[in-house]
């Protein structure tokens, strides 16, 4: 979807948005833009506000401030059911008095098709969630997967512009969800429709998403790819929330533009590039450093490395077959850190107690303040 | 002193009978079903004895014939005969489904609009005190309550001379008091907090979020009450059909004391058959047409309910 001027114009435009419910604050001025086609994940904590925001693009609630256009349309005032949106709930809201296909079929009344063409379209929809010949099975006797799917294929037989998934995987179990996060990925890619996924689960949000907003208390701390979330997060609460970050005391200095050099406790100081900055910031304002667990290995005896060396002791460590997480404290350190080391063949498990030179990288620290 | 004592005495003696029937019926003390029958069997006995044994013995009079004060056990179909062939009984016995009909329409029809509200507009924590506004009329004796309609509805009642008094009409109205439209007024507000309870229930359990997809789906409000609310309301609505449809038809207080000649049920008849008339077997006869009537008029809302449920958790 261009404009006249060949510019990709936003499928869903997000301008100061606010929600208030009397003197609580559900949202606190959201600006985003969702780009035509792509999978864009609302990630956070309970509470955070990702489903109001859903349910403010789908119009079951008002906005109490800011401007949200959909498709260039301003949406104030539009009631949900003549918005370009259909939702899946996160109950699925299955109508337990209508057969599968009466369910999948529901928002077809209103189209001018024949009694045929509306059927061929259920079979389709069905055929593609994976549900053919459900058609005639009462509603109550589906599983969750299944129910799942019956949500899916009814929004999505009304080709909507933008389809709004409310934490669509939560009530799954693990095997069915993994399973659901692929098909849900494939659909996505298959209809090219805009799905906004609302999730509280990091690991699901970087599996399926394009591009995900993290947001706390009503806003958003950060909007990005989920490569970029991982590597570079904004703030030390963004870090935390996406995977295990080890954060330790630091101070920042500059020199010119492209050299800043970080004192790190326990690592030392490291030259580092602008880009591990988080953006808008003055290096002065430095207090700590992010490293994830995965970026540092600690040396087996006698292995040698080209990369910078630490030293410490093993305080604990979690044996997961695959993986051993070590619990490590730095020299000179006050909070031990996680690092995690593949089981690979020849490599020792580490006895609680030992010195472990723990092997890291200027490039994989972020400053934070 | 002494009543510590035989306490004390009393309480191991009572153990060991129990443990003794117990133990006499291991099987049957012990299970599950057991205890059901145990916990149902007075209220199943009380049953028994006022409702089963008197319908049976209505029945059995039924089939036999009165002559003033001389009883003819032998079975007969005469008084059926008679029941169906006279004009009068079958009048009666018309009139009594048609105002029964009436009344339960009126009473659904005002009672859900209220059990919508009390649902979907009352905030939760101010529910429980709507529901129990409405059963405030109960503080009142139903007698009294007739004899206010009266107050209310008669030649110069309260109603009459308010409308006459604004000028809105010059004689007053006639057509409220004494006949079948003062039955139905009366009943359909002695019967609204009974229907407006098992449609607030039924309103109650729909998930709200069904309401949402469907507005989601591009239903109008008023196409998401006709899709959604109303058949999942169904089940609530079917119940409160029954609870008033089934007493109103045997009324027969209120048929006396507002209904006028014209307003006269079934249920007068029979009392006045078993009382007045010296003729129990044919007053038995009618109420058991009336059980009939009632019962096929039920069956065919269990069988509508049957459909709606099917298909629900």
């Amino acid at each position: 979807m261009k404009d006249t001027l060949g510019v990709e114009r936003p499928i869903i435009a997000l301008e100061n948005v606010e929600k208030y419910y009397g003197e609580y604050y559900a949202l606190r001025g959201i600006s985003a833009e969702i780009r035509q086609g792509e999978f864009f994940s609302l990630l956070g904590p309970s509470g955070c506000g990702k489903t109001t925001l859903l349910r403010t693009i789908a119009g079951f609630e008002e906005l109490s401030g800011g401007r949200l256009t959909i498709d260039g349309k301003d949406m104030k005032r539009v009631p949900a059911n003549v918005r370009p949106t259909n939702m899946v709930f996160q109950s699925y809201a299955i109508f337990p008095h209508l057969t599968v296909a009466e369910n999948v079929g529901f928002g077809l009344r209103r189209e001018p098709l024949s009694r045929d063409e509306k059927a061929r379209k259920v079979a389709e929809a069905l055929e593609m969630v994976g549900l053919r010949g459900y058609g005639a099975r009462a509603a109550h006797a589906l599983s969750g997967g299944q129910r799942q799917r019956v949500a899916l294929a009814r929004a999505l037989i009304l080709e909507p512009k933008v389809l709004l998934l409310d934490e669509p995987l939560s009530a799954l179990d693990k095997k069915m969800r993994e399973q659901m996060q692929t098909e849900l990925r494939r659909l996505q890619r298959q209809v090219g429709i805009t799905f906004i996924l609302v999730t509280h689960d990091q690991e699901e949000a970087l599996i399926m998403s394009d591009r995900i907003a993290v947001m706390f208390e009503g806003q958003i701390a950060q909007l990005d790819t989920p490569q970029q979330l991982y590597r570079r997060p904004n703030t030390r609460q963004v870090g935390e929330f996406i995977g295990v970050m080890n954060f330790l005391p630091a101070t920042a200095t500059v020199s010119d533009e492209t050299h800043i050099e970080v004192e790190a406790a326990g690592l030392g100081r490291a030259v580092i590039a602008p880009d591990q900055l988080p953006g808008g910031w003055h290096p002065g304002q430095t207090q700590s450093v992010g490293i994830r667990p995965e970026t540092m290995s600690i040396l087996f005896p006698g292995e040698t490395t080209d990369r910078r060396v630490a030293i410490g002791t093993v305080e604990d460590l979690s044996y997961y077959g695959d993986m051993t997480y070590y619990v490590v404290r730095l020299d000179g350190v006050d909070r031990p850190m996680t690092i995690s080391m593949k089981n690979l063949v020849g490599r020792p498990v580490l006895d609680r107690g030992t010195e472990a030179r723990v092997a890291w990288d200027a490039r994989s620290l972020v400053l934070f303040a | 002193m002494i009543a510590s004592e035989t306490g004390s005495g009393a309480i191991p003696m009572i153990k060991l009978k129990i443990n003794i029937k117990i133990k006499a019926w291991p099987r049957l003390g012990r299970s599950e079903a057991a205890q059901g029958y145990f916990l149902v069997a007075p209220p199943f006995l009380y049953a028994l004895l006022l409702l089963a044994a008197p319908l049976a013995a209505i029945v059995l009079f039924s089939f036999w014939t009165q002559d003033y004060l001389t009883l003819d056990t032998t079975l007969t179909l005469k008084n059926y005969r008679e029941a169906l062939s006279d004009p009068l009984y079958g009048e009666l016995l018309l009139r009594s489904l048609v105002i029964s009909l009436a009344v339960t329409a009126a009473t659904v029809l005002t009672a859900f609009p209220i059990a919508y509200f009390i649902s979907f507009s009352v905030p939760p924590s101010r529910k429980s005190m709507w529901i129990f506004l409405i059963t405030i009329p109960f503080w009142s004796s139903y007698l009294m309550r007739v004899f206010l309609w009266k107050v209310i509805l008669g030649y110069n009642g309260v109603l009459n001379t308010t409308l006459t008094g604004l000028g809105i009409i010059d004689e007053p109205l006639s057509f409220i008091l004494y006949n079948a439209n003062a039955v139905v007024i009366t009943l359909a507000h002695a019967y609204a907090p009974f229907a407006i309870l098992p449609i607030y229930v039924a309103l109650e359990k729909i998930d709200r979020s069904l309401l949402e997809a469907s507005r989601d789906l591009g239903e109008s409000r008023v196409m998401t009450f006709l899709r959604v609310t109303l058949p999942l309301a169904m089940p609530g609505v079917v119940a409160a059909v029954l609870i008033v449809f089934i007493p109103t038809i045997g009324d027969y207080v209120t048929p006396r004391l507002v209904g006028g000649p014209n307003g006269l049920m079934i249920a007068n008849m029979i009392q006045t058959q078993f009382l007045k008339l010296n003729n129990a077997p044919m007053g038995a006869a009618l109420a058991v047409l009336a059980m009939a009537m009632v019962t096929a008029v039920s069956l065919v809302f269990l069988f509508l309910n049957r459909r709606y449920l099917k298909g629900q958790k």
